[in-house]
C-alpha cells in the first residue's frame, strides 16, 4: 500500500463527487459537529489543501464491535467518503494486505511520517505475563501498541476497552487488561468510549482533527465535550417523565407501554455520558431508550461492575462475594447500630438502677458492672 | 435567661459551653440531614406506585430533587458558617474538629471513656464539653461523614447543572473520575447517607444516657448553652 498525498477534495473529484455535493458534504458535516454555518468553508478549504490524514488503527482485545459501528456511520459522512478521506493505512480488519506486508506497514509509516499520523486503537493490551494474552503477528500487542504510538501525533481511544477497559478488565480481570492510557502516557489521547461509539461520533471526532488540525476540547476524563459533555439522562426525550415521578414499575405496565421513564427498571442513562439521547443510532433511528429497554451505561468507566442492569442501584461488595445494594448494606449496618443500642440501653438502665438503691455511705467502687 | 440561674453552693458552677451559632447550626443540621436523607432515599428509590396521565400534571421527582438540593445548600453552607465559627468561637467549638488525640492525658481520658461506656467505670469524669469518645466520633461519623456527602453530594449535582456551573468545575470535575464513574460516586453517596444514619442513632442515643447518667447535662446544653452539674466532686 502506498501512501497518498492527494487531498480530499482531489480524491473526491477524482471519484465523481460532484463540487456541489461536496459543499454539502462539508456543511453537514459542520452541523454535525455543532459549528456555526460559518466553519462549512473552513471544512471545505481544509478538504482542498490538505493532504490525507495518515490514520493506523490497531486492534487490541475487544470485538470489533467499534468497526462495526464506524463503518455503518450515514449522516453526514457515508462510510464509504470517510475511508476516502482519512488514508487509512493499516487496519488489520479492513485492509486487503496480509501478513508480513500489512505489518510492514506498521514500521514503515511512523518512520515516513513521525509525528503526522493518528494511531486509533481498538481494544486494549492485558500485561499479565508480560503481555502474552494478545499476540498479533508474533509479537505481544502491548509491544506494538507502545512503538506505533511512540511517534503518532495523537491517539484516539475507539470504544470502551481502549478507554476504560470494558469487559475483559472487569472483575477479576483475569489477564490485567488495562486501558491504552496506562501504557501511552505521553501522547495526547483523546478517549471515544461506548461500547461500540455512536458511528457518527467516531467520524465527527476524526472530521474535527482533520480539519482543524487540532484536537477536539476534551473533557477531565480525556473525552471530547461536544459529545460527552451531557448524561442522555439530560437530554433523554423521556425526561419530563422523569421529573413528574412517572415511572415504569414492570415490563409489561400501562406506563411500559405508554413510554415513561425507565429510571425504576435499572437505566443508566442519568450516570452515562454520551450521545445517544440527541445523535441516536443508525442514521438517528432510534437508542435503546427509545425502543423501550433503559441504558447500560456502556460508554462508562467500569460498567461491567455497576450491574445489576435491571437495578437503579449498583450492588456492592462483590470482590467480598457479597452481592447487595448500598441500601441494603445500609439497612443491615444501621439494623446492627440499632440492636446495638438497645443491649447496651438495657444494661445500661441495669446499671443505672442498680447505682441509685443503696446509696451507701461509703460506694463500694468498681465492682457493680 | 439562663445566666441568673444561681447554682446551689455544692454544686460545680455551670460553664458556657456551645454559643448561640453552635446550637443553632445543630439544629438546622439536624433538620437538614433528616430531610436529605428522607429525599435522598426517596430519590434512590422512588417508592410510590405507577403515576399516569400527562407529565406535566406532576412534579414530584422535580420537588423531591429540589427539596433535596436546597436541604443540600443548607447543610454545605451550614458547615461553612460551623467551620468558621471553629476560629471565630469558644474553645469547645474547636473539639469535633481536632481532638488532642496527642496529649497524654487526651489518651488515659479516653481510655477511661471507653471503661465508662462498657459499664466497668463506676461514673464518667466531669466532662466540659465533648468527652474524648464522643470528640473521635464526631470527627470521624459526623464530620469525615458530612464533608464526604457534600463533596459527593454537590459532584453529582454539578453532573445535572452541567459544565461550567459552579459546582461542576469545583467537585464533578475531579470526584467523578476520582471514583472512576458517576455510578460509583451515586453508590458510595447512598454508602455515606446511611454511615450518617448510624451516626445520627448512635448519637441521638448516647445524648440521652449520658444526660441520665453522666455527672452533666447534655441535651438541655444543646438548647440554652449551659453546661450545668449535678454533684459538687471534682
Amino acid at each position: 500500500m502506498t501512501l497518498n498525498t492527494q487531498t480530499f477534495y482531489e480524491l473526491m473529484r477524482a471519484q465523481g463527487t460532484s463540487r456541489r455535493s461536496f459543499l454539502k458534504f462539508c456543511s453537514l458535516t459542520a452541523a454535525a459537529l455543532g459549528l456555526e454555518p460559518a466553519y462549512a468553508n473552513s471544512i471545505a478549504y481544509a478538504m482542498e489543501t490538505k493532504p490525507r490524514l495518515p490514520v493506523l488503527w490497531m486492534h487490541g482485545l475487544e470485538c470489533t464491535c467499534c468497526s462495526e459501528s464506524f463503518i455503518r456511520s450515514g449522516n453526514p459522512l457515508s462510510s464509504d467518503v470517510i475511508l476516502k478521506m482519512i488514508s487509512l493505512d493499516y487496519d488489520d480488519t479492513l485492509m486487503a494486505a496480509a501478513g508480513e506486508q500489512a505489518d510492514a506497514i506498521l514500521n514503515e509509516i511512523p518512520a515516513k511520517y513521525p509525528g503526522e499520523y493518528i494511531l486509533a486503537v481498538e481494544g486494549n493490551p492485558p500485561l499479565n505475563e508480560d503481555g502474552m494474552y494478545c499476540i498479533v503477528g508474533g509479537q505481544p500487542f502491548v509491544e506494538k501498541l507502545k512503538a506505533v504510538a511512540a511517534n503518532a501525533k495523537a491517539v484516539i481511544a475507539w470504544g470502551a476497552c481502549a478507554s476504560w477497559g470494558c469487559v475483559q478488565a472487569a472483575r477479576p480481570n483475569p489477564t490485567n487488561a488495562v486501558p491504552i492510557d496506562k501504557v501511552i502516557t505521553d501522547k495526547p489521547i483523546i478517549k471515544v468510549p461506548g461500547c461500540p461509539p455512536i458511528a457518527e461520533v467516531m467520524t465527527g471526532v476524526i472530521s474535527y482533527i482533520l480539519t482543524f488540525n487540532k484536537l477536539p476540547e476534551l473533557d477531565s476524563r480525556g473525552r471530547p465535550v461536544m459529545f460527552y459533555g451531557q448524561r442522555i439522562h439530560d437530554k433523554c426525550y423521556r425526561r419530563p417523565h422523569f421529573d413528574a415521578g412517572e415511572f415504569v414499575q414492570s415490563w409489561d405496565d400501562e406506563g411500559a407501554r405508554a413510554g415513561y421513564c425507565l429510571y425504576k427498571m435499572g437505566c443508566k442513562g442519568p450516570t452515562t455520558y454520551n450521545a445517544c439521547s440527541t445523535i441516536r443510532w443508525n442514521g438517528g433511528v432510534s437508542f435503546p431508550i427509545q425502543a423501550g429497554h433503559g441504558c447500560i451505561g456502556c460508554s462508562e468507566d467500569n460498567f461491567w461492575d455497576n450491574g445489576p442492569f435491571y437495578k437503579r442501584l449498583s450492588y456492592v461488595g462483590a470482590g467480598l462475594g457479597v452481592e447487595a445494594t448500598a441500601d441494603e448494606i445500609g439497612l443491615i449496618g444501621a439494623a446492627a447500630a440499632g440492636a446495638g443500642v438497645a443491649v447496651h440501653a438495657g444494661l445500661s438502665a441495669v446499671k443505672q438502677y442498680n447505682r441509685k438503691k443503696p446509696e451507701p455511705p461509703v460506694a463500694p467502687k468498681g465492682d457493680q458492672s | 435567661m439562663d445566666a441568673q440561674v444561681t447554682p446551689a453552693p455544692e454544686v460545680t458552677a455551670p460553664v458556657y459551653v456551645y454559643e448561640l451559632p453552635v446550637r443553632l447550626w445543630h439544629w438546622i443540621t439536624a433538620l437538614a440531614i433528616t430531610i436529605l436523607a428522607v429525599t435522598g432515599f426517596l430519590i434512590g428509590n422512588p417508592a410510590w406506585p405507577l403515576i399516569t396521565g400527562e407529565p406535566y400534571n406532576h412534579y414530584i421527582m422535580g420537588d423531591i430533587r429540589f427539596i433535596h438540593f436546597t436541604a443540600g445548600y443548607v447543610l454545605a453552607i451550614g458547615m461553612l458558617v460551623r467551620i468558621y465559627w471553629a476560629f471565630a468561637g469558644n474553645t469547645y467549638a474547636r473539639e469535633i474538629f481536632m481532638p488532642h488525640v496527642w496529649k497524654r492525658e487526651w489518651r488515659s481520658s479516653f481510655l477511661r471513656t471507653i471503661r465508662w461506656y462498657l459499664l466497668i467505670e463506676p461514673e464518667t469524669a466531669k466532662e466540659v464539653g465533648h468527652n474524648p469518645l464522643a470528640q473521635v466520633a464526631m470527627f470521624t461519623m459526623f464530620l469525615l461523614g458530612v464533608l464526604f456527602q457534600i463533596v459527593t453530594g454537590f459532584a453529582l449535582y454539578g453532573e445535572g447543572t452541567g459544565p461550567g456551573s459552579w459546582a461542576n468545575i469545583v467537585f464533578s470535575s475531579w470526584v467523578i473520575p476520582a471514583f472512576g464513574s458517576s455510578q460509583d460516586v451515586h453508590t458510595w453517596h447512598h454508602l455515606g447517607m446511611w454511615y450518617l444514619v448510624i451516626f445520627v442513632m448512635i448519637h441521638v442515643y448516647m445524648a440521652i444516657r449520658e444526660d441520665i447518667m453522666s455527672r452533666q447535662t447534655i441535651i438541655s446544653t444543646m438548647v440554652n448553652g449551659w453546661r450545668f452539674f449535678k454533684d459538687n466532686r471534682p
